[in-house]
């Protein structure tokens, strides 16, 4: 009994108080923020419970009350139920879409009451419990067996499948992140190169496609020269130490680059862009594997690998969309949030952009934004909640929620390399992963730099399920790291 | 525990893709919030109005390309409620001709969250509908002087003439279960209702249009947000031309005046309806603007029910215009030939059952059995068929081989006219009777009466027209349709499939014969139109409602078939004293442009006399 007593007192002495601070700051500032979103001249009070901002200053009490009793929890606990948390998650995100009442198309909310529930935001810390105690097995290696990489991608795709069945698309796009956690437990990096370069090629081909350049489309033009500079990037990488590879590939590009512009520029030659620069990435390509094969290194096959797979994949890509109809095309677009959907509100994105850009460097003033408030901006309270931040506290107050985050994620990381345990080291990775994603594509999509894609900016964003779900995770991050200490014994 | 410091390594690129992501997003952030002066100029300007455009709604046409229902402007005065400042109410009541009590009423009830429930003070509330075009104009004058409030223009109905009110329906006032179940439609908004107003929704409404103006922090309207780039104009809705005649429309609501009861025309070769008469009938145009709703409820409550279409919706007895549909059968199921003769004493007589019918030559074969509408001639047939058990095994199987041919001509269930609210007659099963009077304890005897078109069997008018029309085309129809062409686009297939009923054709031209028989020395020789040839059928229904209801129909010209007609007058008497000129004056209307001399006398007759009616019905 003294000892679990011992073990209480400790835990709040060994707390990583940096975290929470700055989880309290989120919350409140969220919270504000909220208030400021939905703030209506007529009826004003922050703390009537029929705002959204009343109700979320509840959710945010109830959270702190989870977060205080998921630290009194023993951490061997998390540890011994991780499966059982995960497959009764499952269970419950299977048989949500069967119960769940059609909100705007989508089924995943489980209305308990006054109540609704988002079991996709609960899934993340069971999935993250999962992954870490299938890397903490006995002297499991991520690289040591297929079989490994089956288990792990099996617990991640599992969530995704059961929350597309929802018709929640971008939560369930938020388990791919946990491919961070594979890259850092071992996982090669050219595999998370490739989903992100191919991920890149596919929106980048389809969305510019107005206007051309050396007679291609501007895009498929654009992905051309980030596959020049990805050879000449990986020649330095894999050319160990003989920079000249990559001296001749750069210097042959930039002699075809302005031996184009300078014909197109002073001449009526119209040059066939596409040929030129196939030929050009064509003529490295043989270059490299001459190099390759005289230098006896290998690894030089890859630049070569890289290039042709990107440009097979870009052409594919442009084929099979070009023989699609234009409403399949359409769809698509609006799917990855390139097209605006026009039964929406309409030009969404552009809205928020003009909402932040009239902000300014200092704002317009806690409660004075006009764009957020006169409902331009849809989801301005949930997915757009950075848009008024924007607005009211202009690029400073944009840029700081920025380091909010960022702060955040950075110590998250340094919290999970001091980890003793692999459970531990997971655990966190997994919860910086998810950050990350909600980071990139929430403020991405805002500012309009990535698709539309509905995902919540974590604990800003007004809604119940969502503010848990990252408290959740956070907390029992806390828990673990608080208890490191007692664990050095095994 | 062993530390991998080879993959630890591998904590710096994540670190590193993060940090450039931030990189990347506080550059962005630079450029649109203090590098990009566009978003400057927003600022400035910091609200936009959004308003939307209405589309103009599709015009109809008859089928002679006579305009019958167009558009007229009407003004809404909209305020939004944050941007209205102090301002004149006594100037703003004159313009308006109210009084300040009631301006204060109506912001109290905008307000009033039972009365509208989508209130907020910074969309577009209505203060007052439709505006005179005066008062508009008065107010349009000072209304610089009252920030905050606009004038929102929409669209009314205006009526060429004040026919067709049944067919062409008119337009109200968006419900909120409207707004709900489809995305088109906000408050304030208009949409069919009734008729062809009704059906042709989609087509008629268009697409809604928007325009985007910048406001200034006062409210004022600065401009148009980025030159209208992101404006959308509105479609107007697609044009209808009907397959109605509005003038034979016209002239068929005439002869009906001060009768109960309905005329269908139906062009047999298109199926095209040409007149859809219900009678008593109303002026559509009461439908239109600030009376409508008051003149609604009037209808509404009206003893005579003006607002129910009974050319389709009403279920009559078909009484002897039934008989052709028997004549048919029979002949196609072997029963009889058109040799075979029944004998008629005064009536049907079978077991202690008589069936009354009136004095004629006996016994006599089919043809001059429909010339005379004999009763007995259709009771003989009715038995031999339900209680042939060699046949059929049991009278149920023989009903229901007898009720399956006359689905496939239309009756029994709703024919499909592309109008709203058709109803299906009533041809019962065997399953009816076997639940009313048990299983095995009916026979041809116990429901005779469905032979001559009384008893169980109910009829639209719409259900006999389109029987007449069979008839004329000798074996086919089309579904009775009452628009013709759409603007840019063709007409559902439904309507341009023929349709074939179980009938040999062969016996439609017996059936033909029997009723040209019947016109030329039969018990409809007032529709004998000089100079054409004409066939009918009269009926005369016996109903719990009063005088028996008067019915005819008929088609003309025999041999190459233009027109067929349904008329049915409410307790009307015998079938030849209203149903036959009615129908026969259309015909002869609409083949000829003009009523013969000879046949004005009928005219007269029909358009100085009204049918007094039986105790007026119990609503339902």
């Amino acid at each position: 009994m003294s000892q679990l007593r011992n073990g209480q007192t400790s835990i709040f002495s060994q707390i990583d108080w940096v975290t929470i601070i700055l989880y309290l700051i989120m919350v409140v500032c969220g919270a504000v923020s909220i208030y400021a979103a939905c703030y209506d001249f007529d009826h004003a009070n922050l703390f009537s419970f029929d705002e959204f901002s009343g109700k979320q200053m509840r959710w945010i009490a109830l959270s702190l009350v989870i977060g205080l009793t998921l630290l009194l929890v023993e951490t061997r606990i998390y540890e011994t139920y991780a499966y059982v948390i995960y497959g009764a998650m499952m269970v419950l995100l299977f048989i949500t879409p069967f119960v769940a009442p059609d909100i705007k198309g989508s089924h995943s909310w489980l209305v308990i009451g006054p109540m609704s529930l988002q079991p996709a935001e609960l899934a993340k810390f069971a999935t993250a419990l999962a992954m870490a105690r299938l890397f903490s097995g006995y002297n499991f290696q991520l690289n040591a067996k297929a079989g490994n990489y089956a288990k792990a991608l099996a617990l991640i795709f599992m969530p995704i499948v059961l929350i597309l069945l929802q018709n929640e698309t971008g939560s369930a796009l938020v388990y791919m992140s946990l491919f961070f956690v594979l890259y850092r437990e071992g996982m090669s990096g050219l595999v998370l190169f490739a989903a992100l370069f191919s991920v890149v090629i596919f929106v980048v081909a389809i969305k510019f496609t107005e206007s051309q350049i050396l007679g291609l489309e501007s895009g498929q033009f654009w992905i051309l020269v980030l596959v020049m500079v990805i050879t000449v990037g990986m020649s330095v990488i894999y050319g160990k130490r003989n920079i000249e590879i990559a001296r001749n590939l750069l210097l042959w590009y930039l002699l075809c680059g302005l031996s184009m512009w300078g014909l197109s520029a002073f001449t009526e030659i119209i040059i066939p862009g596409r040929a030129a620069m196939l030929f050009a990435i064509g003529v490295a390509c043989v270059y490299l594997g001459f190099e390759s094969a005289r230098m006896r290194l290998r690894k030089l096959l890859i630049p070569i690998a890289t290039a042709v797979l990107a440009v097979g994949f870009l052409f594919t890509v442009e084929a099979a969309f070009g023989k699609l109809m234009p409403h399949q095309q359409l769809r698509i677009k609006v799917v990855l949030g390139i097209e605006e959907d026009l039964r929406g509100a309409g030009y969404n994105v552009n809205q928020s952009k003009i909402a932040i850009g009239s902000g300014g460097l200092l704002g317009k003033g806690f409660l004075e934004g006009t764009q957020t408030k006169l409902k331009y901006v849809p989801e301005q309270h949930t997915d757009f909640i950075f848009c008024t931040i924007g607005e009211e506290e202009g690029f400073w107050g944009a840029v700081g929620v920025e380091l909010l985050f960022l702060a955040m994620i950075l110590r998250i990381i340094q919290i999970a390399e001091r980890q003793h345990t692999t459970f531990g080291r997971v655990y966190a990775y997994c919860v910086a992963s998810y950050l990350i994603f909600h980071f990139c594509i929430n403020i991405g999509m805002v500012i309009g730099l990535c698709p539309v894609i509905g995902i919540p900016l974590p604990f800003f964003s007004y809604g119940g399920s969502s503010l848990w779900g990252f408290t959740i995770l956070l907390f029992i991050l806390l828990r673990i790291d608080a208890s490191r200490k007692s664990v050095l014994a095994y | 525990m062993r530390k991998d410091y080879n993959l630890e390594k591998r904590k710096y690129v994540i670190c590193g893709f993060i940090i450039l992501i931030a990189l990347i997003y506080g550059v962005r952030l630079f450029n649109l919030q203090i590098a990009d002066a566009k978003y400057k100029r927003s600022a400035d300007s910091n609200a936009f109005l959004r308003k939307t455009i209405y589309p103009s709604r599709g015009l109809i046409y008859d089928r002679n390309g006579e305009l019958v229902v167009f558009n007229q402007p009407a003004y809404d005065v909209m305020l939004i409620p944050r941007d209205v400042q102090e301002f004149d109410t006594v100037s703003f009541c004159n313009a308006l001709n109210m009084t300040r009590e009631e301006l204060l009423k109506r912001l109290a009830d905008m307000k009033d969250p039972r009365l509208n429930p989508g209130y907020s003070s910074y969309t577009p509330q209505r203060l007052v509908s439709h505006l005179s075009a005066q008062d508009y104009g008065r107010l349009q004058e000072k209304l610089y002087r009252f920030p905050g409030f606009f004038i929102q223009k929409r669209i009314l109905r205006q009526y060429a003439g004040t026919s067709g009110a049944n067919v062409l329906g008119n337009i109200r006032e968006a419900s909120q279960a409207d707004i709900q179940a489809d995305d088109y439609y906000a408050p304030g908004d208009y949409t069919g209702d009734l008729g062809i107003e009704k059906s042709y929704e989609k087509e008629l409404r268009g697409i809604k249009g928007v325009e985007i103006l910048i406001r200034d922090a006062h409210g004022r309207i600065q401009g148009r947000y980025e030159d209208g780039a992101h404006d959308i104009a509105p479609i107007s809705g697609r044009d209808l031309t009907l397959s109605i005649d509005i003038k034979l429309q016209e002239y068929a609501e005439s002869l009906m005046v001060g009768k109960r009861g309905a005329v269908v025309a139906i062009e047999p070769s298109t199926g095209e309806v040409l007149c859809l008469v219900s009678s008593p009938n109303y002026d559509p145009n009461l439908l239109v603007g600030r009376k409508r709703g008051e003149n609604y409820r009037k209808l509404v409550n009206a003893p005579d029910w003006p607002l129910f279409d009974r050319a389709i919706m009403a279920g009559y007895p078909p009484g002897s215009t039934f008989k052709p549909t028997q004549g048919l059968i029979f002949l196609e199921e072997g029963i009889i030939t058109d040799k075979t003769m029944y004998p008629c004493s005064r009536g049907y007589i079978s077991g202690g059952l008589r069936v009354r019918c009136h004095p004629h030559g006996s016994p006599l074969p089919l043809l001059p059995a429909l010339q005379t509408s004999c009763n007995a001639y259709f009771c003989y047939g009715f038995k031999a068929m339900i209680d042939k058990r060699s046949k059929y095994g049991n009278p149920s199987n023989a009903f229901e081989v007898w009720k399956n041919h006359l689905v496939s001509m239309g009756y029994g269930y709703k024919l499909g006219i592309d109008l709203p609210g058709e109803r299906r007659g009533f041809i019962p099963n065997s399953a009816f009777y076997d639940k009313n009077y048990g299983a095995t304890h009916w026979s041809a005897n116990t429901i005779i009466s469905v032979a001559i078109g009384q008893g169980e069997v109910l009829a639209t008018p719409l259900q006999i027209a389109n029987l007449c029309a069979t008839i004329a085309n000798r074996g086919y129809f089309y579904t009775p349709h009452v628009v013709k062409e759409i603007q840019d686009t063709v007409i559902s297939e439904e309507y341009t499939q023929k349709r074939i009923p179980t009938i040999n054709p062969e016996y439609f031209a017996d059936v033909a014969q029997g009723m040209r028989m019947a016109v030329i020395g039969g018990t409809c020789g007032k529709a004998n139109i000089p100079g054409i040839e004409v066939a009918g059928k009269t009926g005369t229904a016996q109903n719990p409602h009063g005088e028996d209801h008067s019915a005819f129909m008929g088609f003309a010209p025999f041999d190459n078939p233009k027109i067929a007609v349904c008329a049915y007058i409410e307790n009307g008497g015998w079938g030849a004293t209203y149903g036959v000129p009615t129908g026969a004056l259309v015909m002869e209307k609409y083949l000829t442009g003009t009523i013969h001399p000879s046949r004005k006398y009928l005219e007269q007759f029909l358009l100085s006399s009204s049918v007094y009616y039986a105790p007026p019905k119990q609503k339902k």
